[in-house]
């Protein structure tokens, strides 16, 4: 049985530049009914229909769960990436007809948590901003601290002080502002709950802290947003279904493995939730493994790959699927 | 045209019997002539007209009856309803969904009418109009799973998910095969699951927690888990084990027809929208060996799927003491003939 999300049919209400990186995009459901409810930290997957080309990207969901007439998703411009992003900047306009998932929450709340300490990464706010708006409902007590390049790419800083006032702290870099996790981190209450998004770099940083500070795993969650990166293109044998294919540079071998008729279940698309993990039959070369959900002994047993991020460069590679 | 709701009692004088048309819609759910554990899990889509899967949320002729049961345990035990305090939200959304889809499914017997959070819930079986503020619980007179499970046949499991795993953390149960909520509370889905024979080894809750940690909203699954009861009893508990416990020394080669009762259990898994936690509705249905068998092809499978059960799981399912006296009586109507492939009556 698929495990793959079913889909909203959506036009785009409304595109908003943000500032001079991230824009924002609103989505209605084209018969005009009302939008599924969620929960704050879930994404939607957006199909993007490219030419040829269908990419599937992974975008958190920022508007408040408790407002279902439309969804709203930010997305950073990456010139370098696989060009999703740039797709998104260049060609998606107020009235396109597109479709996304339902929503998929791998990033949620702990609602036993009588505090909620949340640490945000530049574009890694966007969760926090449904996640803040559910609890702030609620009358859950919580507490934001925002790490931004400058003010001006501090994406909806300015919406959340004014929204939550001293509960966000904000930290910029080009002014030497540094989060002091140190003394964050021991002087919570008991009970918090931890919660951190953004650059890999800053969430092996914080739970490397969180774990010599004692915090128990239970308690510190993270959602890496990483997207699929580029590649050389490489050919791949699907041994169940026959087929050889080819994935371009631009592509993710999930998306390949799509765009030739064969559909693997998916739901992150970013490698955390182990959907499409896939038996590797043979293989003659090295995987590029950029995946979270493979244990590091999967890596190196060269029997599994997560097709959603991961790549491989070789003479050969031949999946079950 | 609505359902005719039967006046009927599942304890002391049990009254209880399922309709002709009753008979024919039952969940039979032996596929083959044996039985084993599997995942036998599948989306929950509806099914065809006259089966217990016209609906999402079955209602059906035992609605009024099995509602005022549990009232009935509920009086003697509230402690088989329990909500932990981070759970609350997951309630809503349970009384959400159950509301939709009993509206849905029986216009006739059910209205919800919203207007922003502003709620009018309208049960005429029950003879309940009450107006109430979606997210409030000062505006209803029980919690919201409490509320709307006090008027929805069978068993709920509300599920929090976290840490990968699966946490019993609320639910209302009164028609439940022998364990208790009260027990198992706070327990995750392995811990619970504990005391059941081989399917630890067959790897089998591994692969279903895996499942069931990535069930999506918008796409629940069902699987049927079955075992018997003597007597028509929903509220085989192990609270109330000195009860029913005993039954199961009184059937006899006469009476096996009108005591001994197929139990199944309908289960379904939904993600709930708001808390992100699963519920699990557990849906019973009974009935008795003497309705069973006026379906030809249950009878022969049936005796033979009793007759091969494995030792333990027959252990398990507690029909040790009089399995030989169903199996003898099940045989005379097992004249050996082939049983067509699928569930249904031929």
């Amino acid at each position: 049985m698929s495990t793959g999300t079913t889909k909203l049919d959506v036009v785009v209400s409304d595109v908003v530049p943000v500032n001079e990186l991230v824009t924002r995009f609103h989505f209605r459901r084209r018969d005009g009914e009302l939008l599924p409810t969620f929960s704050g930290g879930a994404h939607v997957v957006v199909e993007m229909r490219d030419g040829e080309r269908t990419r599937l990207n992974p975008y958190s969901l920022m508007g408040s769960p408790l407002d279902t007439s439309e969804y709203t998703i930010s997305v950073r411009r990456d010139d370098v990436g696989r060009g999703g992003s740039l797709f998104m900047h260049r060609s998606v306009k107020p009235g396109l007809e597109m479709v996304i998932s339902y929503p998929v929450n791998l990033f949620s709340l702990d609602l036993r948590a009588r505090k909620h300490l949340m640490l945000a990464g530049g574009i890694g706010i966007t969760p926090f901003m449904a996640q803040t708006a559910q609890l702030a409902g609620e009358g859950g007590n919580f507490e934001l601290h925002y790490t931004c390049r400058t003010a001006s790419l501090g994406t909806y800083a300015d919406v959340l002080r004014e929204r939550y006032d001293r509960r966000v702290r904000l930290y910029h870099d080009d002014r030497g502002e540094r989060i002091d996790l140190e003394r964050l981190l021991s002087s919570q209450p008991l009970g918090t709950h931890l919660y951190v998004c953004g650059p890999a770099g800053m969430i092996n940083w914080v739970r490397d802290r969180a774990s010599a500070l004692g915090w128990p795993q239970e308690t510190v969650h993270f959602e890496h947003f990483a997207a699929p990166q580029p590649g050389l293109p490489f050919d791949v044998t699907l041994a169940v279904s026959g087929k050889n294919i080819r994935v371009g540079e631009q592509q993710s071998l999930l998306e390949a493995i799509e765009a030739a008729g064969v559909d693997p279940p998916y739901l992150c698309r970013g490698g955390v939730c182990g959907q499409c993990e896939t038996n590797v039959i043979s293989y003659d070369g090295n995987f590029i493994h950029n995946d979270h959900w493979l244990s590091e002994e999967d890596h190196r047993s060269g029997c599994k790959i997560m097709p959603c991020v991961s790549r491989f460069e070789g003479k050969s590679l031949v999946l079950e699927r | 045209m609505g359902i005719t709701f039967r006046k009927e009692t599942f304890r002391d004088d049990f009254t209880f019997r399922n309709s002709p048309e009753h008979i024919r819609r039952f969940p039979f759910p032996f596929h083959e002539d044996s039985y084993m554990y599997a995942v036998n899990i599948e989306p929950h889509v509806v099914g065809p007209k006259g089966s217990v899967l016209e609906n999402l949320i079955d209602v059906d002729e035992h609605y009024v009856a099995e509602m005022q049961d549990r009232a009935l345990v509920l009086a003697e035990d509230p402690l088989r309803c329990q909500s932990l305090p981070h759970m609350t939200l997951a309630g809503w959304d349970l009384l959400e969904l159950l509301m939709e889809q009993q509206a849905l499914g029986y216009p006739e017997h059910f209205t919800l009418t919203r207007d922003g959070d502003r709620w009018r819930w309208i049960n005429r079986p029950l003879g309940i109009d009450d107006t109430f503020t979606f997210g409030d619980t000062s505006t209803l007179p029980y919690g919201p799973m409490e509320y709307i499970t006090r008027q929805s046949q069978g068993d709920f499991c509300i599920l929090d998910q976290r840490d990968g795993n699966l946490w019993m953390d609320a639910g209302m149960v009164t028609t439940q095969a022998d364990w208790s909520l009260d027990f198992d509370i706070g327990m995750n889905f392995f811990e619970w699951h504990a005391p059941v024979p081989l399917a630890h080894e067959k790897g089998i809750f591994t692969r279903a927690l895996k499942f069931l940690t990535n069930i999506q909203q918008g796409k629940p699954a069902r699987r049927l888990n079955w075992t018997m009861t003597i007597n028509p009893r929903l509220d085989t508990s192990p609270e109330n084990y000195h009860k029913w416990g005993p039954d199961r020394a009184t059937v006899t080669p006469e009476n096996v027809g009108d005591k001994v009762h197929l139990r199944v259990e309908l289960q379904s898994f939904w993600r709930l929208p708001r808390s992100n936690g699963i519920v699990f509705p557990i849906r019973c249905y009974l009935i008795k060996m003497d309705e069973l068998v006026t379906q030809p092809k249950w009878a022969r499978r049936l005796h033979r799927v009793i007759r091969d059960l494995p030792e333990e799981l027959a252990n398990y399912k507690g029909l040790t003491r009089y399995r030989p006296t169903l199996v003898e009586w099940l045989s005379k109507l097992d004249d050996g003939s082939a049983t067509s492939p699928g569930f249904g009556p031929d």
